[in-house]
């Protein structure tokens, strides 16, 4: 590390506290996909235990010449709670970037917060002894690799690398657009067990300060926080969720379906509810790309990428991911509004309904009251 | 139709007789350290004081906490090997790594990762490495370990490498049990894995206590069929439930939330079971126990059962009261109340002295606890009104007042307000357990492999749920109250013609017409 690039005085150094909440926050984020926060904890606090250090650092504390690395897994979601890591993955990949360019990276930061590739970042910090950014490239958890805000504002998709637990090492050393990285990675990703650690896009602290979304790893743990204050005080906690993060709610409901396939390296699918309380005879339908890409009632979209579709257990409120959902669940659906960032016209490009096979679906912004996003300057 | 429902508990072995929906009679016994004569005590005595000849009996149904009880209290746990075929992938998490240290302890903390395993489509991560696997057995038999769980990734894909390493640790092994994960769990490495260890740490008690209630019967003069009751509240035979002792976990808590909703006619409350080693609170909601939504612990162990949400705390009318500030639990002298409190003439101190020295309940000689420290007394009363309204709270979701009824042969304990929220004790609400067991349902299941390339998804999945339908009503099920609870389909993605393992399970209350 060099201490003048990144400077971690400020750097908040996590316990097994603050993992297990960020493994909270990170799930409901993750809308449904970016794996299964769970096991990523474990392995988190396993380091921890084993004498790691996981210190965050904020954007601002980055130089701008500091150089960043984007590290997580890569692959389908209930291939992560099945095949769990050999553990270096992404260090391994880390490595590989190290390797290829010359030179150690200063800190590592996620290019998904939601879900397990919150915490991966962390367990690769801890790994390398180098600190993890206080920020991510969605905001949320996306199925592709180019829906990240690196890529769609402009970074260049290579060098990238890609590691597996059986000691393969992949490195893009020339890629000829995001797009591509995507294509290459995932069949790359599919032959290696459809679990793989990924490191891309070494970017500069400036390019990190204008185009990541900030605070995100901040924001997972305070919704952690939230969750568990909201339980502990008996509330709702849908409801304290919805209104920490200036949500809407959009369906009470019954899993009547679950479909699921694997398909080129995605869990792709469809969830059918049966409406409950208020929205009892009503039906509605998600679909499901790793993550909730898209919410009807009655046929009708109601919600779509690059919002937020969140569903949430309907009695304790924690965050259901689709590799677990399943028949006859209560579950409470909700849409919370996406960072400024993902709305603009060229990242709509990429991460609005038509980019995931909805050309007829026309994206309508959330109103995005009391969201934390909404007085966050562009 | 005539049926028996037993209840056998740590502490008490409650026995019911019913006609159709009606309880003739109902007994509570005490445990017996061979578990067998406490049955047979039972059964005799609820036979005869509800005048019912043994060969009117039509079927007999047991729920046991017996073996939860095992894991909770970690007592009666065999060493086990947890065997994981996987390397190179899943070694940043070892076997039984999000276990409390102490149940890792209890049962030798005997960890094995080896090669093998699937990808999701089929491949192989690696060969199983026979050497490796025999080197294993050598290890497992030298720490004399006679019971082995074996896990593999993707194995509910692929049962073959479980299997195969059976059979090669078996030969190392002889006469050892193996409980594959595949036979037990669905996907999700560690919570499968964790039921198949737990499985396998059970072994030896199963057979020893599905063996004893197999003799009780007998003993009592009973020639009826008897079923073990299951996790999600149905029925299963006796040989499986020596095999997968595991799958019992949950059936306490389903049987007395099914019976105090039975026998209350109450469909949304929070119940509360006392007995005399643990309590259980769970909700019922409109007449059914709330389902945990995803991971289920079971003594602090993580799985992906199908379960009731149940919160157990280790605090039941066999209780210790101990310490100085004063603890309640988690260890009780269980069966040997009746030795060992001190209303019963005995030298420990438990719940139920306590209970009784405070004037709340008439169990044992009362005098025997009238020079107990009043400030131990209160001490303790406070702290069990402590864990019992904190237990409620965490289980209770809304903040309006819901009924809590109150079940279980440690009721005594529970004040008659638990916070603010009013308790009910039903008729026969000591026994409400071996009333759940008595009404417990009827299942049919399907588990087989589809070509969707011959028909489409939905038309296999409707084709299955009509089959288990039918196959629960072939076992008995009345027609009438038939639904299906599980609907499970994994992709075969390795095999040709877009294949789909469908798992359903349906379920209906016994027919008794």
């Amino acid at each position: 590390m060099s201490p003048e690039r990144v400077s971690t005085g400020r750097a908040r150094r996590l316990g097994e506290a603050d993992v297990d909440a960020i493994a909270v926050g990170a799930a409901i984020l993750g809308t449904g996909g970016g794996g299964n926060p769970y096991i990523g904890s474990l392995r988190a606090k396993e380091q921890l235990r084993a004498g790691g250090v996981i210190d965050v650092v904020g954007l601002e504390d980055l130089a701008p010449d500091a150089m960043v690395v984007s590290v997580g897994g890569i692959g389908a979601p209930v291939v992560g709670i099945e095949k769990i890591e050999k553990g270096d993955e992404c260090l391994e990949a880390l490595r590989g970037l190290e390797d290829y360019l010359g030179r150690k990276v200063d800190a590592v930061v996620a290019a998904e917060i939601g879900g397990s590739n919150s915490i991966e970042p962390m367990i690769t910090a801890a790994q390398a002894g180098i600190p993890v950014v206080d920020a991510d490239g969605m905001g949320r958890a996306f199925p592709e690799v180019q829906m990240c805000t690196y890529f769609i504002y402009g970074h260049e998709p290579a060098p990238a690398a890609m590691a597996d637990e059986k000691g393969n090492r992949v490195l893009f050393t020339r890629v000829k657009d995001m797009y591509w990285l995507e294509r290459l990675a995932r069949t790359t990703a599919v032959d290696m067990g459809a679990a793989a650690g990924f490191a891309l896009a070494p970017m500069r602290g400036d390019f990190l300060q204008r185009y990541a979304v900030p605070r995100t790893l901040t924001q997972c743990l305070e919704l952690g926080h939230t969750v568990a204050q909201a339980r502990r005080e008996r509330r709702n906690v849908v409801e304290a969720v919805r209104t920490s993060q200036g949500g809407v709610r959009l369906f009470d409901g019954k899993i009547a379906d679950v479909r699921r396939e694997l398909k080129g390296g995605f869990a792709v699918g469809r969830v059918r509810l049966d409406g409950i309380d208020a929205d009892a005879g009503a039906q509605a339908e998600i679909d499901i790309q790793n993550e909730n890409l898209v919410f009807r009632r009655g046929g009708v979209v109601e919600a779509s990428v690059p919002d937020l579709i969140i569903v949430l257990d309907a009695d304790t409120g924690l965050s259901i991911t689709t590799e677990v959902l399943r028949f006859g669940l209560r579950v409470s659906v909700l849409a919370l509004p996406c960072h400024p960032l993902l709305r603009t016209p060229e990242a709509l490009e990429v991460i609005g309904p038509a980019a995931f096979g909805y050309p007829d679906v026309t994206y309508r912004p959330l109103a995005a009251e009391g969201s934390p996003h909404a007085t966050v300057p562009r | 139709m005539i049926r028996i429902g037993i209840d056998v508990g740590g502490t008490n072995t409650d026995a019911v007789v019913m006609s159709d929906r009606t309880v003739l009679h109902s007994v509570k016994t005490v445990t017996t350290e061979d578990v067998m004569s406490g049955v047979v005590t039972a059964l005799r005595q609820v036979l005869s004081e509800g005048a019912v000849a043994e060969g009117d009996v039509d079927v007999v149904m047991i729920g046991t906490t017996h073996f939860t009880n095992a894991v909770v209290q970690r007592r009666d746990l065999a060493p086990t090997a947890a065997v994981r075929l996987g390397l190179p992938a899943t070694a940043s998490l070892v076997p039984m790594v999000d276990w409390p240290p102490d149940l890792r302890e209890a049962i030798g903390n005997h960890a094995y990762l080896a090669h093998g395993g699937h990808e999701f489509d089929g491949r192989t991560i690696s060969e199983l490495d026979v050497g490796e696997l025999r080197r294993i057995g050598q290890q497992i038999a030298s720490h004399g370990i006679r019971t082995v769980a074996i896990s593999s990734v993707f194995s509910p894909v692929n049962t073959e490498m479980e299997q195969r390493a059976r059979d090669v640790l078996g030969e190392t092994l002889p006469g050892a049990h193996f409980t594959l994960s595949s036979e037990i769990g669905r996907i999700g490495l560690l919570e499968r894995e964790n039921a198949a260890i737990m499985n396998a740490c059970l072994r030896d008690l199963s057979r020893k206590t599905v063996t004893a209630f197999r003799d009780a019967l007998r003993g009592a003069g009973l020639d009826a069929p008897f079923f073990l009751t299951q996790n999600d509240g149905t029925l299963m035979n006796a040989e499986t439930a020596e095999e997968f002792p595991v799958l019992t976990f949950a059936s306490g808590p389903t049987n007395s939330m099914r019976g105090a909703a039975f026998l209350s006619g109450i469909k949304d409350a929070i119940v509360i079971d006392v007995g005399g080693t643990t309590t259980d609170i769970g909700a019922l909601v409109n007449g059914f126990p709330r389902e945990a939504s995803i991971a289920v612990e079971v003594g602090g162990v993580r799985t992906n059962f199908r379960m009731p949400d149940v919160f157990s705390i280790g605090l039941g009318g066999g209780s210790l009261v101990a310490g100085d500030p004063v603890r309640v639990g988690p260890q009780s002298v269980g069966y040997r109340l009746t030795q060992e409190a001190r209303v019963f003439g005995g030298d420990s101190l438990t719940a139920t002295d306590v209970a009784v020295a405070a004037g709340r309940a008439d169990i044992g000689d009362a005098r025997q606890v009238v020079s107990l420290d009043r400030g131990v007394v209160e001490a303790a009363l406070e702290t069990i009104r402590e864990m019992v309204e904190r237990a409620v709270e965490r289980m209770r979701l809304t903040p309006e007042p819901v009924p809590v009824i109150v079940v279980g042969g440690g009721s005594i304990l529970v004040p008659d307000r638990v916070g603010e929220l009013n308790v009910i004790r039903p008729d026969h609400y000591p026994v409400a357990n071996a009333v759940g067991a008595a009404i417990a349902q009827i299942s049919g299941e399907v588990d087989r492999v589809f070509s969707l390339a011959e028909m489409p998804r939905d038309e296999a999945v409707a084709r299955a749920k009509a089959e288990a339908i039918e196959r629960a009503i072939q076992a008995g099920a009345d027609q009438d109250s038939t639904q299906i609870v599980d609907v499970d389909d994994v992709p075969l993605a390795y095999l040709p013609g877009n294949a789909t393992r469908i798992r359903v399970k349906a379920v209906g209350d016994l027919s008794v017409a």
